[in-house]
């Protein structure tokens, strides 16, 4: 089975205006989740003989719950402000996938139904009968939006797709429409405590192999705890920082951080992965049982405070949505926010000079670094607005000697997305994948050629995976992607580590 | 009564009452959904003072349109600041100036007066760009269009009153004043003045009123209920929750 080769688009040499290629993305969207992913999320197994009164019926009661979803469904006047700054229109040309004509899909049928000009007048206002032609539409294009919310920054409304296309993939999933990759992940979330279906007992092997390399390569012994009860902070982070490259650097980051600050640590085989894929799926409910997880094994062992690590959508549920998921947190110390990003933790030791580094141990790179598009549009680290996006800049330059920024209009709240958030990292939506990342690789491409940069640091599991995968497609490396707690690994002398250089 | 006044009467209390009844409806609808998560659009303001300045910014400048494209900003706000001028200027056909607080009528007029020019070059800009820009002729309906020709030919009927057929607009307010108070005061019922553009600029103005709540027109209100820019930044401080989401913590556990 060798899937068809993926080409990716040619760097543009001047910014243009994109042209648009009607259906160029046209197609049958990802695989479709089969009823063993469906159920346990309380989805039908399959397509229902009713369904397009069941998804009106749906998407009806999505309006009554959701203001973003009503107000957007009635406020877009078309301006065509959004139209050239979805990363996976620029990278596929494919008009339907410029936001406003992406939410056009589930706004025309929004007008038929629920509006008075779209009920008598449905070719003047461009509304449309809900057929099977449109929902295969839905499935097709409201999987090519990684809800990334860089639209809805450039919207004079403020309107965001990635409301809209979560209320069509939770409308999807009520009539047995769903999408394998994000419902099978949350089925094994459910069933084993992690996206990656990691059990207890492989984990524990894991994290005790890494506390080996630690001390081989520092001669410091830096534990990383699994389930410890009384200690001081539990740590949430994606599972794919327990064995996948450079997110596994980062994890050892962490522990090297917890170890010098002094305070005690663990992570819970309970709740094993910090990203939550209700999200992507608009499921409210979804995304309530995957965060009371984290609620429960603070509970049960009795933290004192949560820290999350190194991913983007993680950081966004728990920043953003935690507190009303899963709150009230008054059992947790209440002198610390809850939850704290592991950027923070690290930021306040920097500041407070309780940490040792070495900067020049990372002087084999010259460095850049991705904004991910939800840590960057949809939270805050510090207390500042925008400290989503020094405080891991000034980590980094903490413990790095060169650095540069990417274009201006390509970071902070205009970054683009990597090419593969918001339940879209998976194989069968390669092609897409690979054109999405264009604007962020052509950006890279930039201060490569003017600075010689040669990493790229990201703080997301999801753009750390999605970028190993894609960058060759572009003639860079895949080793060219680290963990920014990597490089803080790199640098930090612990007390007591043998150095090798005389001082 | 003549059956122009009578018709004009009854034309405006009807767009009047659909455009008040029906868009008070849609306000009250996004006042009683609730908005269950926290999602401003980072980096968002932490006080609720900071809100305001963020959507006076959105609705005074349209700063987010300015940071998108500014062709589209150029059009775009050179339209609305004056329609907001226009209609400023039109106060006095229902206010009695003879009052002092309403001494900045008289004063703005002259910027109204030239403003239906710079309307008229806006709502141009932005056809042009609807019809040749390729991808907004693909995001165009019908209905994007007839929008903003209803606009311009609102402006451009007002514009001919104002430079090249006059109309009576003494009499014209007489019946204006008629009309808001149902000729209940002692001048009572007066006659519209015979002036067919201005029927025609009449109609075009209803008509776009009682459109206005059914359509994209819509956005006047939404801009304000927008929970990307209406939020506070505060999700860690201050649990936020909605009424059904409350509902779900019963039940939940632990």
């Amino acid at each position: 089975m060798a899937a068809p080769k993926v080409i990716a688009p040619e760097f543009r040499e001047y910014p243009v205006i994109p042209i648009i290629k009607v259906d160029a993305m046209k197609g049958n969207g990802p695989f479709i989740a089969a009823p063993q992913y469906q159920q346990p999320l309380n989805f039908p197994s399959e397509l229902v003989d009713n369904w397009q009164e069941k998804a009106i019926e749906k998407m009806g009661d999505l309006l009554s719950r959701y203001r973003s979803f009503q107000v957007y469904m009635d406020s877009c006047v078309k301006c065509g402000a959004c139209t050239d700054k979805c990363h996976y229109f620029i990278g596929t040309n494919d008009p339907k996938n410029m936001p406003v004509a992406r939410q056009d899909l589930l706004r025309s049928v929004y007008r038929r139904y629920f509006t008075l000009a779209g009920k008598y007048f449905p070719k003047l206002v461009g509304a449309r009968d809900l057929d099977e032609d449109v929902l295969n539409e839905w499935y097709n294009y409201f999987h090519q939006c990684s809800q990334c919310r860089r639209c809805s920054v450039f919207c004079p409304y403020g309107i965001d797709t990635a409301e809209v296309s979560m209320a069509a993939r939770e409308i999807m999933d009520s009539i047995g429409k769903g999408q394998k990759y994000c419902n099978e992940i949350i089925a094994k979330v459910f069933k084993i405590g992690n996206n990656l279906g990691l059990p207890e007992p492989a984990l524990r092997d894991t994290l005790e192999g890494l506390e080996e390399d630690i001390e081989d390569t520092t001669g410091v012994a830096v534990r990383l705890p699994l389930d410890e009860k009384g200690v001081d902070i539990l740590l949430v982070t994606p599972s794919a920082d327990f064995f996948v490259e450079p997110h596994v650097d980062g994890l050892m980051g962490y522990a090297k951080v917890f170890h010098e600050s002094g305070v005690s640590w663990t992570l819970s085989s309970y709740a094993s992965e910090g990203a939550n894929f209700g999200m992507f799926i608009g499921s409210y409910e979804n995304m309530q049982k995957i965060a009371l997880r984290i609620r429960k094994a603070a509970l049960d062992l009795g933290v004192k405070r949560i820290v999350f690590g190194e991913c983007g959508h993680a950081w966004r549920v728990a920043y953003s949505f935690l507190n009303t998921l899963a709150g009230p947190f008054d059992f947790l110390d209440p002198n610390y926010p809850v939850p704290q990003h592991i950027c923070e933790f690290t930021y306040n030791l920097i500041q407070e000079g309780k940490l040792n580094f070495d900067k020049s141990k990372n002087d084999d790179m010259v460095l850049t670094f991705h904004d991910s598009c939800n840590v960057a549009r949809a939270t805050r680290m510090g207390d500042k607005p925008g400290g989503q996006m020094e405080i891991p800049r000034a980590v980094i330059k903490a413990v790095c000697n060169h650095y540069y920024d990417m274009p201006k209009d390509t970071i902070g709240d205009q970054t683009f997305c990597c090419g593969g958030g918001g339940g879209l990292l998976t194989d069968d939506l390669m092609p897409l994948r690979v054109k999405g990342a264009l604007p962020r690789m052509e950006a890279l491409k930039q201060v490569v050629d003017e600075h010689q940069v040669t990493h790229l640091a990201a703080i997301c599991a999801i753009c750390k995976t999605q970028f190993a995968k894609v960058l060759p497609y572009y003639g860079f490396s895949m080793d060219q992607i680290v963990s920014v707690h990597q490089l803080v690994s790199n640098a930090i002398i612990l007390t007591g580590q043998e150095t090798d250089d005389d001082e | 009564m003549s059956f122009l006044t009578g018709f004009f009467a009854v034309f405006f209390y009807v767009a009047t009452f659909i455009f008040i009844a029906f868009t008070g409806y849609k306000i009250v609808q996004y006042v009683r959904t609730p908005a269950p998560l926290k999602i401003p659009a980072m980096p968002a303001p932490l006080t609720q003072g900071g809100v305001v300045v963020r959507l006076i910014k959105e609705v005074v400048l349209f700063y987010s349109l300015f940071r998108s494209n500014k062709w589209i900003w150029l059009f775009g706000w050179v339209f609305h600041f004056s329609l907001f001028l226009v209609l400023l200027r039109h106060f006095r056909y229902f206010l009695d100036l003879s009052n002092p607080i309403w001494f900045w009528v008289p004063l703005i007029q002259p910027f109204g007066k030239y403003a239906s020019f710079t309307m008229i070059i806006g709502l141009t800009g932005l056809l042009i760009r609807r019809i040749y820009v390729e991808r907004h002729k693909y995001i165009s309906s019908p209905s994007d269009y007839l929008h903003l020709i209803l606009l311009l030919f609102i402006a451009f009927s007002g514009c001919m009153m104002t430079f090249v057929v006059h109309t009576d607009i003494v009499q014209l307010k007489a019946f204006i004043q008629g009309a808001i108070t149902f000729g209940l005061t002692s001048t009572g019922w007066q006659p519209i003045p015979a002036s067919p553009i201005l029927f025609l600029h009449l109609t075009a103005v209803f008509l776009l009123m009682i459109v206005f709540p059914f359509s994209k027109l819509l956005h006047a209100p939404g801009v304000f209920f927008s929970p990307t820019r209406n939020q506070v930044d505060n999700a860690r401080e201050k649990r936020h929750i909605a009424p059904w989401a409350a509902k779900l913590d019963a039940t939940r556990q632990p």
